[in-house]
Parts: C-alpha cells; sequence; structure tokens
C-alpha cells in the first residue's frame, strides 16, 4: 500500500503574534515552529496503516521555506519512509486552491492508494486543501475524521458531526481523508527513530515544476481583532484576585449572594 | 448583488445555522435563494425561492450529488456568491463546489466590508482580509457571526429539484454520543477546564472549584480528547452548548469553536495566564494569573466566607 500524508509547518498558536511588513501576514521571525497539530494525526493514522498492511511505502509532503524539513524529519521519526519537499519561501501568499494544485500535480502520477491530510492548518484554517485535493485527483474524499478502519478492501470512517453526533462512511480506495483530534494518539519520535529519520531521503521538488496557474483569491490584509471594550482585566497576586473576584461575582450575578 | 444560501438539515430537522446564512445575505444586501436537500415537511421560513432536493432521495450527506445539484441552481440563478455554513456539512461541501465552479473559496467569514471578506487566524490572535478574484466566490459563515435580528418568518416558492450519481463512498447512518454523563445545560454556574491546566492531576482542582462555586465541572476539547475528562462534560459545538447564569473558563485559550458553545452564557470569567487570549474577548473579567495558584486561593476564600457565615 502506498501512502501519502500531507503536513504543514505552523508557529506554536501561543505566540505573540506581531504583522509583517507587507501587512498581509503574520512576521515570520522569532517564531517557534512546529508540525500542524490536525498533521499530526494524519502522520499517525499513516504509520498505524503502514504498520497495519506490513508492506507498502509511506511518504510525507510538505511545501514552504527550507525550516519546514524540521517538521517533515518529526513525520520521518515517527515512521514516513521519505520526504517530498516543495522549497518555497512565499508558501504563505499562496491560496489553498494553489496548494492543492501543487500537492495534486505530485500525486498525480504516484499512484497513492491513500492520501491523509489534517482537516485543517492552524494558522489559515481555510479546512479546503485536502478536500480540494481529492477533486482535482478526481478520488473520494472524506473530511473531519475521527475513527479510521480498514474494510473489505476499502476504509470505514466515521465523520465528526456537530453535538457529538458522528456519521459512519465507507470508500473505495484510492480515497482521500483529512484528519480531527481525537482520531488517535499520536506517538512520540523515539530516540533511535529519531536518528534512523536522519538517514531517510527528503527529495525536492520545484513548485513551478508542478503547478504554473493562479491564485483564486488574495490575502490583501492581516489585522489584529478589534478588542472588545467592556470587559475587566484583573492582575497582581493570587490571594487578592480571589477575593476581588468574588467580590465582582456577588456584585454583579444573582447567583451568589 | 444575488447570493445562493446553502442550508443544512440533520436527521430530517432544519438547522438554525440556516438563517445564519440569510441573515449574512440581509447584511449585505444581496437578492437571495436558497437551496437545501432536506423535507418539505419542515421547509425554511424564508421570502423566496427554495431548491429543495429531498433527502430522501439524495441523502443528506453525498456530496457529490450535492455539488450536481448546486451546480444546476448555479446555472440558472448566475449567483456572485454561493455562502454555506462553516459547518460539517458546509467545509466538506464548499472546497468541492467551488473547484467544480471553478471559483475561489473563502472559509469561515466573520465580517465583509469593501468587497473583501475578514477572517480569523491563527486561533483568532488575528484577522485576515481576503479578496476573490473569480466570478463567483464560495463563503463559509462561522457560526455565530451572523444572526438573524428576530424570528425567521416567510414562506418559501419550494422547487424541487433531483439527481442521481455514482460515487465510491456511501454514508452508511449517524452514530449518537454516548449517553449518560451531565447535561450541562441545566447548571448555573458552570467550571471549565482548558489544556492551560497543564495535566490530568489537576482536573480534581478544577472539580474542587466547580463545587465550592457551586457549579458542575465543564472541559474544552483538547482536555476532552486527551481522556482527562469524560466527553459528556464537552463544552462547545462538537459537545454541549450552554447557557449557564456564570462561567469560569480557567485555561481555555478560547478557540472558536468554544466559544460558539458558551457565548450564550451570562456573566463569563477567563482565568489565564496569556493576557491575549481570544477567550478575553467574550469574557466580562479577564483574570490574568495561573489557574493552578487562583483556584486554591479562590477556593479557601470561598470556605472562609461560608465558615463565617455559619460563625454569624
Amino acid at each position: 500500500m502506498k501512502i501519502l500524508v500531507c503536513i504543514k509547518q505552523v508557529p506554536d498558536m501561543e505566540s505573540r503574534f506581531k504583522i509583517n511588513g507587507a501587512g498581509n501576514w503574520y512576521d515570520t521571525a522569532a517564531l517557534a515552529w512546529r508540525m500542524n497539530e490536525y498533521d499530526e494525526y494524519a502522520v499517525e493514522q499513516a504509520v498505524q496503516l503502514k504498520e497495519q498492511v506490513g508492506t507498502g511505502e509511506l511518504v510525507v509532503f510538505s511545501i514552504g521555506p527550507e525550516r519546514v524539513k524540521e517538521a517533515m524529519k518529526k513525520a520521518l521519526a515517527m515512521g514516513a519512509d521519505r520526504g517530498v519537499h516543495v522549497p518555497d519561501e512565499q508558501s504563505h501568499e499562496r491560496d489553498p486552491f494553489e496548494i492543492a494544485a501543487i500537492i495534486a500535480a505530485y500525486a498525480r502520477n504516484e499512484n497513492f492508494d491513500i492520501i491523509f491530510t489534517g482537516m485543517q492548518s492552524q494558522d489559515r484554517g481555510s479546512a479546503q486543501v485536502g478536500v480540494l485535493v481529492a477533486e482535482m485527483l478526481g478520488i473520494p474524499s472524506v473530511s473531519t475524521i475521527v475513527a479510521f478502519e480498514r474494510d473489505n478492501g476499502g476504509v470505514k470512517v466515521k465523520r465528526e458531526l456537530e453535538g457529538g453526533l458522528k456519521a459512519v462512511v465507507k470508500t473505495d480506495l484510492p480515497a482521500l481523508f483529512t484528519c480531527q483530534l481525537g482520531l488517535n494518539t499520536p506517538r512520540y519520535p523515539t530516540l533511535p527513530n529519531i536518528m534512523k529519520a536522519k538517514k531517510k531521503e527528503i527529495a525536492t521538488r520545484a513548485a513551478g515544476d508542478l503547478y504554473q496557474g493562479d491564485a483564486l483569491a488574495v490575502t490583501e490584509k492581516m489585522s489584529f481583532p478589534e478588542k472588545r471594550t467592556g470587559g475587566l482585566v484583573l492582575e497582581g497576586e493570587p490571594a487578592d484576585l480571589a477575593g476581588r473576584l468574588i467580590g465582582i461575582l456577588k456584585e454583579k450575578t444573582t447567583v451568589f449572594k | 448583488m444575488k447570493a445562493l444560501l446553502v442550508g443544512e438539515y440533520r436527521q430530517g430537522k432544519l438547522l438554525d445555522g440556516t438563517y445564519e446564512t440569510i441573515a449574512f445575505a440581509q447584511k449585505l444586501g444581496a437578492e437571495a435563494v436558497l437551496f437545501a436537500a432536506g423535507s418539505e415537511a419542515d421547509p425554511p421560513r424564508f421570502d423566496g425561492k427554495v431548491y429543495l432536493a429531498d433527502a430522501a432521495q439524495c441523502g443528506e450527506y453525498n456530496p457529490a450529488l450535492h455539488v450536481k445539484l448546486l451546480q444546476e441552481v448555479v446555472s440558472q440563478e448566475n449567483p456572485d456568491l454561493v455562502v454555506l455554513c462553516h459547518s460539517s456539512y458546509g467545509w466538506d461541501l464548499a472546497p468541492r463546489l467551488a473547484l467544480a465552479l471553478k471559483a475561489a473559496q473563502v472559509s469561515e467569514v466573520v465580517d465583509y466590508a469593501d468587497g473583501a471578506f475578514v477572517l480569523p487566524a491563527c486561533n483568532a490572535k488575528l484577522r485576515r482580509q481576503v479578496r476573490p478574484k473569480s466570478k463567483v466566490a464560495v463563503v463559509t459563515l462561522q457560526s455565530g457571526a451572523f444572526n438573524l435580528s428576530g424570528e425567521p418568518t416567510g414562506n418559501p416558492q419550494v422547487e424541487k429539484v433531483a439527481g442521481t450519481v455514482e460515487e465510491g463512498m456511501s454514508f452508511v447512518g449517524y452514530e449518537a454520543a454516548e449517553k449518560g454523563g451531565v447535561d450541562l445545560s441545566r447548571a448555573e454556574i458552570i467550571v471549565t477546564a482548558g489544556r492551560g491546566i497543564g495535566k490530568p492531576e489537576n482536573v480534581a482542582l478544577i472539580e474542587s472549584l466547580a463545587n465550592a462555586l457551586g457549579g458542575e465541572m465543564g472541559a474544552s476539547r483538547p482536555v476532552v480528547d486527551a481522556g482527562w475528562v469524560d466527553h459528556s462534560r464537552q463544552v462547545g459545538s462538537t459537545g454541549q452548548v450552554v447557557s449557564p447564569k456564570v462561567y469560569v473558563a480557567c485555561g481555555v485559550s478560547g478557540a472558536i469553536q468554544h466559544i460558539s458553545g458558551m457565548k450564550k452564557s451570562g456573566f463569563v470569567v477567563a482565568i489565564n495566564k496569556d493576557k491575549g487570549a481570544p477567550i478575553g474577548e467574550v469574557a466580562d473579567v479577564l483574570v490574568v494569573a495561573d489557574v493552578l495558584q487562583l483556584a486554591p486561593a479562590l477556593i479557601s476564600a470561598l470556605q472562609e466566607g461560608e465558615a463565617s457565615r455559619a460563625a454569624g
């Protein structure tokens, strides 16, 4: 079985963000980077599937600056066999359509049986790329999966809906799945596997060789949300804060006396 | 401007999010028609044309067929915008439809100004303004960003649509969440444990705080997914939607999905080390503190209050 997992590197969301000079994205200097959280579930599911099947190949794919190889190395240490990197310093200026077109162009001739992606990235949160890739390749896709099992040569998954409800969906292969929190528990790479991963190949493919079209949408501006007024901010020592907070609850609400 | 709104049915019932697409069209001053795969027994209250596919035949989840039906409606109506909810139905369907229409898709819209859409980025710490370059744009709306000002009204002119497609994917059925646990929708006070509590051993502390305040403990999604707290206590769009008189969010960063589950709370207290956490945006009081230090202080202050009342 040949499996592709597409990952993105994103900043730690606890970061203090600044806007870049062009005003259209966050400043990428001085940020801590990590693998997109949803992609970790995708990598874990891909590795588990490869372990179950016993044979085949697991390829990790990522677009972005040189630093994204760090996230790829984590995927390799988790169990992916090799990597394909599309170097692109300006990947943040590409819209989901362009990103999907690059991935689809790569995947089109590789005959993957299964493709996994995260359900969305933590920075853009568009939730488009995975489904677009599948549509471009003309294969079925199921988004936001929280359970995955093989089923008579196909796959049975559960999609997460609102309010605790799930939808059970079966599909033939090849197919693509976008992975949601709760699907599995991503493993921590062990030291021996981190060492082994250093020897695994990360090949390079040029973005321009894969796709040369235009974006369908442009990010014109990045800004901070307007702060809502009226909210009170309390700072200080815990004992003092506790007293003040209880006072406020007694004054402003009807449930404390 | 003309908008094609995509309504949403689940298990035969129209979902409220459908009315948010109507409110969005009103805000834009757009002429609107609506599409839904649903039931004539429960049509949308809407003054205008509704293209209704029968969900019994077309399925509530059958993306390839819904795309095909929507493409036909688009070719009849020529809208400038196709509008869906940013929901499990909407975000799954929107990219498929966008590609079929060669249209830009813009996800999780919270505002519209000067031909550009405003969306959250980086857990709502930032906002992004996006302009589609295609003739038609497909947009999904963040839950709760656009609400009808009053009760939905109107009688639709229903036009039936139908079709079939072959696809290698089949919807087997729905699976409900496990029953039992806690009904947080009745609680007057909810104290929620978020990822900021650090480790499962600290759940007991949040539970003690909930008890001291006379409320129930809730949890955010990561805490539930990590197995620290049972799913029945999860607050948010994939858990319970709650409206207590007092909501105390402990170490909750304020992901959009969480906020959409608790924003109807009467009085919101957020306890967070990060002054810039998005939960602060919806809090009446943001206490900038480590909840692991503040919670014990709160518990002992509440107990002292009890003791002095008992003594008095």
